[in-house]
């Protein structure tokens, strides 16, 4: 007997028949099949009951109803919401995206002091009770001292309870600086105030619109509220409404209307005047309003005595088509076309507004615009503009103002604006750099993120190393959480009671209940508490300003009645207000429509925009529904969708011509360097034959210097670093388009 | 001849030598072959047969011991009165603490394990970790409603008679893929005397074909992978 070679080979050949005849490797395979398909890293929905909540969602003005399904309390997704008046169940792109912005890794999960140099990023985390007691022991001080107007506040908006308890805030303290984002609808403000005589927002009633003549707006790019902007256009398109888009860029809004008219940027109201110099010329405007509900058509006596010349006159005199045309680049005969074809529409509407409005953008524009809709009529009518009245808070008892705060209030704005008013933050880094006025001491933020979104981002940073204190609300770490000193973190929009009142442009009063989908995940406040807690530990008239014991009960006070109906339906429309008609509605000192306010005058050069002629060319920023630009940075999905014509790995593109590339010797993907007055930056080139020949296209949105976690971050430039701010002569507010800037091949 | 030649026919000599030695011993070394076979099967049967599953599961126990009798005689409707449905049709599975507090907000009897549930559950307010045999793996989409309400289906086709149990038995959890044993079944070869010995997709297509029951996706009205594996 002998054990050899074969008999290992005979065992080998018995394990094997074994093992196959034994269940082994059948079951194995089957487990690791079923393994692989259960990586531990997999998202995988929770087990337990789904439900949806409603709510509205709030990163952008545009005020969706949302539907949020949750499985247990994990969110899943996010929905638009069936049967709410907005966006009618639709959704936007970073609406779908919300839930990112709740897990994401960029939140702020306590309250924060600053430790390390300011911007350098090193914290130490400290309670609510420590934030509060030191804050309010620094702004004691400075009411004491009698400085209570060295205080200032930035919020994202100037409507909406919350910004209202900020203003409140700032008011019971003593401090004149409230300041707001601006946007469009504040120049349209201006606009219905100068030639309308009310204080209101604009209304347009785009869905019964027929013509709709767009001065750049990017009614596809998320100007207005972008979901009802959509819908709006299923509908032009559903009943052959004719669309016809003025811009110097082939954006998705030009792509998709009827005509794409390429203009010179700037030049859009001396187009809107060339419009309506053919209008009057050949009789084509609305007889009946001009004559009967108007006033400043023709020249007119003022109560001085002077002989003003009226809009009639000066539009005849000086913007006959062959002048437009030289000034914007457009053909006189298609100057004509566009107007005939205005005015015999059945219900003209022009807008303004470049890109998604993030500018207030030129007054005189706007006027332009306004002035053509009141031509053919379309002011307070089916398918026009209707001016919708602002609603602030009823239910709240007024400020009683103690003597420090009279006395704050008394002091002029630090910007230079007139009292009670909303303001220009775009002279807020100035007024603090020039050091003409009064010092800021303290500066609080909520809901806004000016040292990325205001334009020359540089000068801004300049002008908050000025300011000793500057305290942030913020939900993320963001570019001027990241520079503040102290960092009390806002619930996120899915973890607080707010209203959401109605969006730009929107035509019905609407207020929408933003409320708690999910219980707060980190150590955050709602802002409202914040600001109550802050009252309350400066007592004296401050805190008796804000008697409430939290936000919920001070936001049932200001909702008041609405109160029920918002929490069955979700949102509340004021359906019965009846808009009132031609005979009733002006309420300037004539009672009239008025064509030319003093404030208003035609025949004025355009905004000019900053660069000389060393810059041959001229930079625009334009802004896309997959570029989130405001206050919240660009989500990842989001930033999925971005094509790679726009951003590639870290490097963003700039449009420009193919003529102009070839005149700068430039080819697609070269790398360059985009330079203007205010900064420079290395961007890649790509061609495109949709923008003007001598401009150069840049995108809001990318280029976040905070954020950090890898998503968000040093993706691109921000466009806002190179564009400095230019002040509209007769608002005060920026009305930068763009600005000049060169190439040069890196 | 070279010196390559020579060599060769040394190799061929050597080989042909060593050929006619084994044919001698073929008797004896033939039996160790077999013998060896048979080591290695027997060998390798037992490691796939018995100790295999071993290995394969752990064993863990439930973190209450439920009696299930107990509790089917106090209750009016049955499995559904606490494996209930959900008001939007969706099955809501091992009921939650709330459930279970509707009756045992205060010990009712005597008993060692409920006095545990509710000293350690109930007045924490901790939901307890239950472990679910029927658990099927994610990628399995699977509707009660559908086989329940409306194909009429008895709870024990698939679950067994497991309401007639009076204590848990140890919750057996695949290693390698973490789901319980019920699912493949305790045959560690798979076979089954009854409809709720397996858990498997063979299972459902054979009782699905038994019936002749063919229904199609209520997305795409089509048959095939997509009406269970969404």
């Amino acid at each position: 007997m002998k054990i050899d070679r074969r008999s290992f080979l005979s065992l080998g050949v018995g394990v094997a028949a074994g093992t196959a005849l034994s269940p082994l490797p059948w079951k194995l395979t089957d487990d690791l099949s079923i393994w692989t398909q259960n990586w531990p890293w997999t998202p995988v929905p929770e087990i337990g009951e789904s439900s949806f909540v409603n709510s509205v969602c709030t990163l952008c003005p545009g005020g969706c109803g949302i539907s949020v399904r949750k499985v247990e309390d994990r969110g899943i997704k996010i929905e638009g919401m069936k049967g709410h008046p907005v966006n009618q169940g639709g959704i936007c792109a970073l609406g779908l995206s919300g839930l990112q912005l709740l897990y994401g890794p960029t939140r702020i999960k306590t309250p924060l002091k600053r430790v390390g140099k300011r911007g350098d990023g090193q914290w130490a985390k400290i309670s609510w009770d420590e934030a509060i007691s030191e804050i309010t022991e620094k702004l004691d001080g400075l009411r004491i001292s009698g400085n209570s107007h060295t205080v200032a506040g930035i919020a994202g908006s100037r409507h909406g309870t919350v910004s209202q308890l900020f203003s409140r805030f700032l008011m019971a303290f003593g401090s004149p600086n409230f300041f707001h984002t601006p946007s469009i609808a504040d120049t349209y403000q201006l606009a219905l105030q100068y030639m309308n005589g009310v204080s209101a927002a604009p209304g347009f009633d785009l869905e019964n619109a027929d013509f709709i003549l767009s001065f750049g707006c990017g009614l596809l790019e998320g100007w207005g509220a972008p979901v009802r902007m959509f819908k709006a256009n299923t509908g032009w398109k559903k009943n052959r409404a004719r669309v016809i888009q003025i811009e110097s860029r082939l954006s998705c809004t030009a792509a998709k209307s009827d005509r794409w008219i390429a203009i010179i940027p700037g030049t859009e109201a001396a187009l809107a005047l060339g419009v309506a110099h053919v209008l009057i010329k050949e009789m084509l405007y609305n007889k009946d309003f001009v004559d009967n509900y108007a006033q400043g058509f023709e020249s007119f006596v003022t109560d001085n005595g002077e002989i003003k010349k009226g809009f009639k006159q000066t539009v005849l005199e000086e913007y006959s088509p062959e002048t437009v045309a030289r000034v914007t680049g457009i053909d006189p005969s298609a100057i004509i076309l566009l107007a005939r074809e205005f005015a015999n529409a059945k219900a003209p509407l022009a807008l303004c507004g470049k890109g998604q409005g993030k500018v207030p953008g030129s007054l005189s524009e706007a006027m332009s615009v306004h002035a053509l809709n009141a031509l053919v009529g379309s002011v307070n009518r089916k398918g026009g503009v209707f001016p919708m009245p602002a609603m602030e808070v009823q239910g709240w008892a007024e400020v009683g103002m103690d003597t420090i705060a009279s006395a704050g209030m008394n002091q002029p704005r630090i910007d230079g604006a007139p009292p009670n008013s909303p303001g220009c933050i775009n002279q807020l880094p100035s007024a603090i750099l020039s050091g003409k006025g009064y010092p800021l001491n303290v500066l609080f933020v909520l809901e806004s993120n000016p040292l990325y979104t205001m334009a020359d981002s540089k000068t801004v940073k300049d002008a908050f190393d000025k300011i000793p204190f500057v305290v942030s609300l913020s939900s993320f770490m963001d570019e001027t959480a990241q520079y503040a000193d102290i960092v009390m973190p806002n619930h996120i929009y899915l973890e607080r009671l707010e209203d959401a009142p109605t969006p730009m442009g929107y035509n019905k009063s609407i207020i929408s209940l933003s409320k708690p989908v999910f219980k707060p995940r980190l150590n955050t406040k709602h802002a409202g508490d914040t600001l109550i807690l802050l009252a309350k530990g400066l007592g004296g008239g401050v805190a008796e300003a804000f008697p409430w014991k939290n936000f919920e009960a001070c936001f049932e006070q200001a909702m008041g009645d609405k109160m029920k109906t918002l929490k069955k339906n979700g949102f509340w429309v004021d359906s019965d207000a009846v808009l009132p008609d031609w005979e009733s509605t002006f309420k300037t000192a004539s009672g009239k429509f008025q064509f030319a306010p003093a404030e208003f005058s035609p025949g004025v050069a355009p905004v000019k925009i900053e660069g000389d002629s060393t810059f041959q060319l001229l930079l625009i920023p334009y802004e896309t529904m997959r570029l989130s630009c405001g206050y919240i940075a660009n989500p990842p999905f989001l930033t999925k969708t971005v094509e790679d014509t726009i951003l590639k790995q870290n490097d963003c593109f700039i449009e420009i011509n193919p003529k102009t590339a070839q005149s700068n010797q430039l080819t697609e993907g070269d790398v360059v360097v985009l330079q203007t007055p205010r900064g420079q930056a290395r961007v890649r080139v790509h061609l495109e034959e949709g923008i003007m020949p001598g401009m150069v296209a840049l995108p809001r949105g990318l280029g976040h210097t905070a954020h950090g976690g890898g998503y968000i971050a040093n993706k691109g430039i921000n466009a806002n670093r190179l564009i400095g701010p230019v002040q509209d002569p007769v608002s005060g507010m920026d009305a930068a388009w763009g600005i000049r800037a060169k190439l040069s091949k890196a | 001849m070279s010196e390559i030649d020579d060599k060769t026919q040394a190799v061929s000599k050597k080989a042909v030598s060593s050929t006619h030695g084994q044919r001698r011993e073929d008797g004896g070394s033939g039996g160790v072959i077999i013998l060896f076979f048979i080591v290695g099967l027997v060998a390798s049967l037992v490691v796939g047969w018995v100790l295999f599953p071993k290995l394969l599961y752990s064993q863990k126990k439930q973190p209450i011991d439920f009696n299930h009798t107990l509790h089917n005689t106090l209750v009016g409707n049955g499995c559904e009165s606490c494996h209930s449905f959900r008001e939007d049709g969706s099955y809501s599975g091992v009921p939650k603490l709330a459930q279970c507090i509707e009756c045992h907000e205060e010990v009712q009897s005597s008993n060692p394990e409920e006095i545990r549930f509710v000293e350690q559950y109930v007045k924490k307010g901790i939901e307890v970790p239950w472990l679910v045999y029927a658990r099927q793996p994610d990628c399995v989409f699977f509707s009660h409603a559908a086989h329940v309400k409306s194909a009429k289906m008895d709870c024990a086709t698939c679950h067994g008679p497991i309401g007639e149990s009076e204590s848990m038995k140890p919750y057996q959890q695949n290693r390698i893929t973490g789901y319980s044993r019920d699912i493949w079944g305790e045959n560690i070869g798979g076979f089954k005397k009854n409809t709720w010995d397996r858990m498997k997709m063979d299972d459902c297509s054979e009782c699905h074909q038994k019936k002749k029951v063919v229904i199609g996706s209520v997305q795409t009205q089509k048959e095939g992978c997509f009406v269970c594996h969404k």
